[in-house]
């Protein structure tokens, strides 16, 4: 398959590259708003052309070790869900963060708590930047804000699930996985032999060569000593990747009175936000962190000082409202705005926030 | 006296089998998991499929197997090993994928991952182990307990009102459409072992020939859970055990 161009949903297009971008396996439970995912998958029938394996499970909770079994094998594996099938999956997720294995999973956000709404929101941000399970771990969390980047971080997603195996969660939204927008999707990439598997990660549990050793994947370790030997080894990792995997993107004025920080689906409404303030002589600027973990800590503290203050929109309560006021350091005054339960704000709300705090 | 002097060509009349390491074993005397992990390092060597096999380890006691039979494992999480099995075995069509099970995380908190995966027909393994017992975390009850048998969460004897009845995974896994060989073995004597044996084999065959997925439940002892001698345990195994929980294999196709 050569590089096209096509209208997609979000959820399409998530389906549509992992094919392309030579994915193994994807397990999935039907759950809104991003069943699609699997119904396009269902559609494409890639086991016949790919030969990549597609199972709709019997739970998430069978999905997330599915991924656990096929990751430790080496695989390029994924599972998509929304919040409530997330929330299930903690504990698979914390053992391949302890056993280190590599692997891609898909939350588009509904609104909770509990089954809450099928509408979108971004309320599991503290679950994804935080670990989520049991005991001390990261994950790699990509924020999408087009259809284009559900496209891309697929394949983003597996080069960092590899390069430092471990979980990469891609956090998307109802909004950006339930709208349609052009989408260039890249050629196919054929996937990777078996050999190709045991040369790149010698790691990986697919059988063992009387050549070497036996390979065991397990978060295990009832000796103390070994254990804290094995999570000093993960805070290692995580502070590489902190070093090394920051992504955001600044937008708007270049010489703002207030800054706008805002991820996915928030981050579409504040660039409208910043467009019609504009036209109102209000200059400002908009962070939009890309990885919620490593978060961007250092680019909002330079944003911090040259600004009198910054407004965190997102879709909750206030969540990624703490990672920008821990990198503030109280230097700015940092506020919150966000709707729940599915509602999403418009433009000229926000606009009004700002200029309350300008005390236009 | 060296080991080497000890063993030698001419007086060796047994050995263990090539898969098996010199680990320690961390069971207890007379529990019945070392003779299964025996069963299995000798069937898989036998077979010529080292190289080819891929074991899924429990949470319970036999978490460490992959510490004593020397092919890739996975451990997984509490009663999930199903889960993986079903995916290392559909992106591995070629290898030998199994599961090694006790009553708790096989009957109990993972009976949602044993139903699916068998009736999916996935073309494994599930070795289970059923000692009517929480082993490892210190004796208390499972969902395989006998009626009247005590244990430190039922210490009167387990009572039906109170906890339900034992299950009998095996008879119910035996109707499901996408399981092909089904059957009951125990490992307390050379007869038993022999046949169990020769049912572990049969398994692996079938898994292998992608016929469906296979159910190989051991009657096991427990004897320090169940606070008796190896011998005494065996005993009580056959004399209350083996009513309930009838030796034969319930599905061959």
């Amino acid at each position: 398959m050569e590089q096209e161009t096509l209208l997609l949903k979000g959820n399409e297009a998530i389906a549509h590259a992992a094919v392309r971008c030579g994915c193994d396996g994807y397990f999935g439970y039907p759950i809104t708003p991003q069943s699609e995912v699997l119904e396009t998958l269902a559609a494409l029938r890639p086991w016949e052309t790919t030969g990549m394996v597609v199972v709709q499970s019997e739970s998430e909770v069978a999905s997330v070790n599915m991924l656990y079994g096929g990751g430790g094998c080496g695989k390029k594996v994924m599972t998509s869900s929304s919040s409530v099938g997330i929330a299930l999956m903690q504990e698979g997720i914390s053992y391949m963060a302890g056993a280190e294995v590599p692997c891609l999973i898909v939350n588009v956000q509904r609104g909770g708590p509990g089954l809450g709404t099928i509408q979108p929101s971004q309320a599991d941000y503290m679950q994804a930047t935080r670990g989520g399970g049991n005991g001390d771990y990261n994950l790699i969390v990509l924020a999408p804000n087009s259809v284009q980047e559900m496209a891309d971080f697929v394949g983003l997603g597996f080069d960092l699930a590899f390069r430092y195996r471990i979980p990469v969660i891609m956090l998307a939204d109802g909004v950006i996985g339930q709208m349609m927008e052009k989408v260039v999707l890249p050629p196919q990439v054929p996937r990777r032999t078996n050999e190709e598997i045991a040369r790149q990660c010698p790691w990986a549990s697919l059988g063992r060569p009387a050549s070497r050793d036996i390979n065991v994947i397990t978060s295990l370790e009832l000796q103390p000593e070994k254990m804290e030997e094995r999570n000093i080894k993960l805070q290692e990792k995580y502070r590489t990747i902190e070093q090394c995997e920051v992504r955001y993107e600044l937008l708007g004025s270049e010489h703002p009175e207030i800054a706008i920080v805002a991820f996915g689906c928030s981050s579409r409404i504040s660039k409208k936000v910043v467009q019609i303030a504009a036209e109102e002589g209000i200059e400002v600027a908009l962070l939009r962190p890309v990885t919620l973990w490593p978060f961007p800590s250092e680019a909002v503290r330079q944003l911090a000082e040259r600004v009198k203050s910054i407004l965190v929109v997102e879709n909750n309560a206030g969540q990624m409202v703490f990672d920008v006021r821990y990198a503030v350091e109280g230097k700015v005054p940092v506020e919150h705005y966000g709707r729940f339960g599915g509602i999403i704000p418009t433009p000229a709300e926000i606009l009004d926030v700002i200029k309350r705090m300008l005390n236009r | 006296m060296e080991k080497s002097e000890i063993i030698n060509k001419g007086t060796l009349v047994y050995q263990k089998p090539a898969l098996m390491n010199d680990t320690p074993m961390h069971y207890c005397p007379g529990c019945s998991h070392g003779v299964v992990h025996k069963l299995i390092a000798e069937v898989i060597a036998e077979m010529g499929m080292a190289d080819k096999a891929i074991g899924i380890s429990p949470v319970g006691c036999g978490v460490f197997i992959y510490h004593y039979i020397d092919i890739d494992w996975q451990e997984a999480a509490h009663g999930r090993a199903p889960a993986l099995a079903t995916a290392i075995k559909r992106l591995l069509p070629d290898r030998l994928v199994f599961t090694y099970q006790g009553d708790g995380d096989c009957a109990g908190i993972g009976t949602n991952e044993t139903i699916h995966s068998l009736n999916r027909g996935e073309n494994i393994t599930i070795i289970y182990i059923n000692n009517a017992i929480y082993g490892m975390t210190g004796g208390q009850m499972a969902p395989t307990t006998l009626l009247g048998q005590k244990t430190v969460t039922c210490p009167t004897g387990r009572d039906a009102k109170l906890n339900g009845f034992p299950l009998k995974l095996t008879e119910m896994v035996a109707q499901l459409e996408g399981t092909s060989y089904v059957t009951r073995q125990s490992v307390h004597n050379v007869a038993a072992i022999r046949k169990a044996k020769r049912a572990l084999r049969h398994a692996f065959e079938v898994s292998m020939q992608g016929k469906g997925s296979c159910f190989v439940e051991f009657v096991c002892t427990c004897s320090s859970g169940w606070k008796l001698s190896p011998e005494k345990a065996n005993q009580w195994m056959e004399e209350n055990m083996f009513p309930y929980y009838k030796i034969g294999d319930l599905k061959d196709e």
